[in-house]
């Protein structure tokens, strides 16, 4: 029998997640480079982008299912998992660090007595063992740790690992059909956040500071998303004076986000503004203060007024969109 | 009904943060250490409920001798007994979580709330795993909180909006910001809070389940390119953005 990585994905509305493709890709490189086999699992009730997984590597998906899993359920997802993880023989198991992700994997470590690994940015192999490392202290220290217990949880953070795709000869489904689900714990009700496209899951970002000097001009920053098809952002300080809603806040005590793209328009560049957004790839910051601490990490920088910069900008992006 | 809150001591976000000799640490000298922020947002739930239905609000840390100044800080701010669980090793979170479990046991509480996470290691891991070892409900990261009876309901906050939880207790919550708005501690409190006894106790760790192999500075970025100092270079930037970042 040989060892297992045990790859769990997360579905919402029915729909694999973006960021569940990042965990299988990378569960793959882990199960050549180990020799180990690997095994994707999913909990819903109707899934419909499944097929999507095969030109990414996948060749079987176990759907374990159930018509009153098709939200999240911290209780049942948690003892399915166990027993899925147990059944497989499955020693190395790796989430994505959702909300769904970090709620349930150190829920299913200890059913384990494992550790957990969480908000990996990078996960290496040395020898047979792996080396994650994550941000510490709101991202100012990176920590390199392993696993020593016998079954290794891992999350990684969203939007770091890339999805590469890997055709497979086929593609099937496992569905496997759960008769009794615990539900003490059950999500009963989502609310959405007014129906645009939430900073943890975009590629792009156009956030928002004080430095827009009040609500009346978040529109500017709201063209620039449109144009963009990106999620608007924004700092504490312009949530804490009410000006946008706190689900936008980027930060410590906002999200952390790693998008492609990030832009700080009258963002002072706080190191708690910092922890949430460093990891992102590109930065761009529009500040009138050419000392503010955002242009040490920021790719491209532009020194001046962001109101007058910002509708020039959607213009010009407009333009080459066009 | 006794209500426990857990909460830990960690660096200032603000402090700057210089890695040890060692590479195992961080430089304690000259780090300002507090509250964790998150369970600031937990005590203050614990005294609101414990308004509501009665009770007695227990605060528990486990950590070195300077953790006691947050036990304080939670006695200051209402809390009624405070429990020290003495240690000064790595803490790795999975024996955080059975040490606090064991701890929870012996009080035999029911509700528990704790931060989301500690702004330290930034684990997210240790209300989960505590509620896991007890075998209780738990709901992280709540921006909402209401007891009725047994039952629980909570507001979570997921990725582009909230999930309404429903549960039941015994339970462990898991505070976001946004839960609460904390009070802060009367000059009363803070007198009343210095002569209340801690109760010390010592704790075990045995088998971590995680090394840490070391800590280090994130790779520093290339300083970035200032293009310009007014509209003129926005043609200049959307090209960068396109051609050589292709990320528009
Ligand atoms: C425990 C704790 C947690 C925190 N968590 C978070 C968090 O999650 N997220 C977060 O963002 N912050 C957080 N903060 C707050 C953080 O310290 C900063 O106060 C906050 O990020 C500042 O927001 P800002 O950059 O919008 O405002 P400011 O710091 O006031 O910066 C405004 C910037 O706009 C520039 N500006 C002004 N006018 C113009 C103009 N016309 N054109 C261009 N630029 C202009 C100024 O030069 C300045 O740099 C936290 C703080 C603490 C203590
Ligand atoms: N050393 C500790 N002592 C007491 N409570 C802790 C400790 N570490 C973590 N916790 C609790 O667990 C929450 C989440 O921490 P973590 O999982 O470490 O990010 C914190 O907000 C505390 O409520």
């Amino acid at each position: 029998m040989s060892n297992k990585i045990l790859v769990f994905l997360e579905q919402r509305n029915g729909q694999i997640k973006k960021s569940s493709f990042e965990v299988a890709s990378k569960g793959l490189e882990l199960a050549t480079k180990l020799n180990y086999e690997i095994s994707f699992v999913t909990i819903g009730s109707e899934i419909s982008n499944s097929s999507d997984l095969k030109e990414f590597g996948v060749s079987e998906l176990v759907h374990l299912k159930n018509s009153n899993l098709s939200e999240y359920s911290s209780s049942a997802y948690t003892q399915l998992l166990k027993n899925f993880a147990l059944e497989n023989k499955a020693t190395i198991l790796l989430f994505s660090n959702t909300a769904m992700g970090k709620d349930l994997s150190p829920r299913l470590a200890v059913k384990l007595n494992a550790g957990v690994m969480s908000d990996l940015i990078a996960l290496e192999i040395s020898g047979t063992e792996l080396i994650g490392t994550r941000p510490i202290y709101a991202g100012k220290a990176l920590e390199e740790i392993k696993l020593v217990s016998d079954f290794k949880v891992l999350t990684l953070r969203p939007n770091v690992f890339k999805a590469e795709k890997r055709e497979t000869a086929s593609f099937s489904v496992n569905l496997k059909e759960i008769a009794e689900v615990d539900l003490s714990t059950k999500v009963v009700e989502i609310k959405k956040s007014s129906g645009k496209i939430d900073v943890a899951e975009a590629d792009i970002i156009v956030s928002g500071g004080r430095g827009l000097k009040g609500p009346e001009n978040f529109p500017l920053v709201e063209q620039l998303a449109e144009v963009l098809g990106a999620a608007v952002g924004a700092s504490r300080a312009v949530v804490d004076a009410g000006w946008r809603s706190h689900s936008e806040q980027v930060g410590q005590t906002g999200k952390t986000v790693s998008p492609t793209l990030y832009f700080a328009l009258g963002i002072s560049g706080a190191i708690q503004h910092l922890a949430g957004m460093s990891t992102s790839k590109y930065i761009v910051a529009i500040n009138k203060d050419k000392d503010a601490p955002i242009f040490s990490i920021a790719d491209y920088g532009i020194v001046g007024d962001v109101l007058e910069i910002l509708p020039v900008l959607t213009e010009e992006i407009k333009k080459i969109k066009s | 009904m006794k209500i426990v809150v857990c909460v830990s001591h960690v660096p200032d976000t603000a402090t700057k943060i210089k890695i040890s000799a060692d590479e195992k640490n961080i430089d304690s000298a000259g780090v300002s250490y507090v509250i964790n922020p998150y369970d600031e947002f937990a005590i203050e739930e614990a005294l609101k409920t414990k308004e509501k239905i009665g009770g007695e609000v227990y605060v528990v840390t486990i950590g070195n001798e300077a953790a006691k100044e947050s036990l304080r800080k939670a006695l200051a701010m209402g809390a009624d007994e405070a429990i020290h669980l003495k240690y000064d090793g790595y803490l790795d979170s999975l024996n955080v979580a059975k040490n606090l479990a064991e701890e929870i046991k012996s009080l035999n509480s029911q509700l528990v709330f704790m931060g989301k996470q500690s702004i330290d290691f930034d684990n997210c891991v240790v209300p989960q795993m505590t509620a896991e070892l007890l075998d209780y409900n738990s709901i992280s990261v709540c921006v909402s909180f209401s007891l009725d009876g047994n039952k629980v309901t909570c507001e979570r906050e997921i990725e582009g909006g909230k999930e309404v939880v429903e549960s039941q207790l015994p339970i462990i919550v898991g505070a976001q910001k946004g839960l609460n708005e904390p009070r802060y501690a009367s000059l009363k409190g803070i007198m009343a809070a210095k002569k209340k006894t801690i109760q010390e106790k010592n704790c075990t760790f045995t088998n971590n389940s995680v090394e840490l192999i070391k800590i280090k500075k994130p790779a520093s970025k290339n300083p970035g390119r200032i293009l310009g100092t007014d509209v003129s270079v926005v043609p200049e930037l959307v090209r960068l953005l396109r051609e050589e970042a292709k990320a528009i």
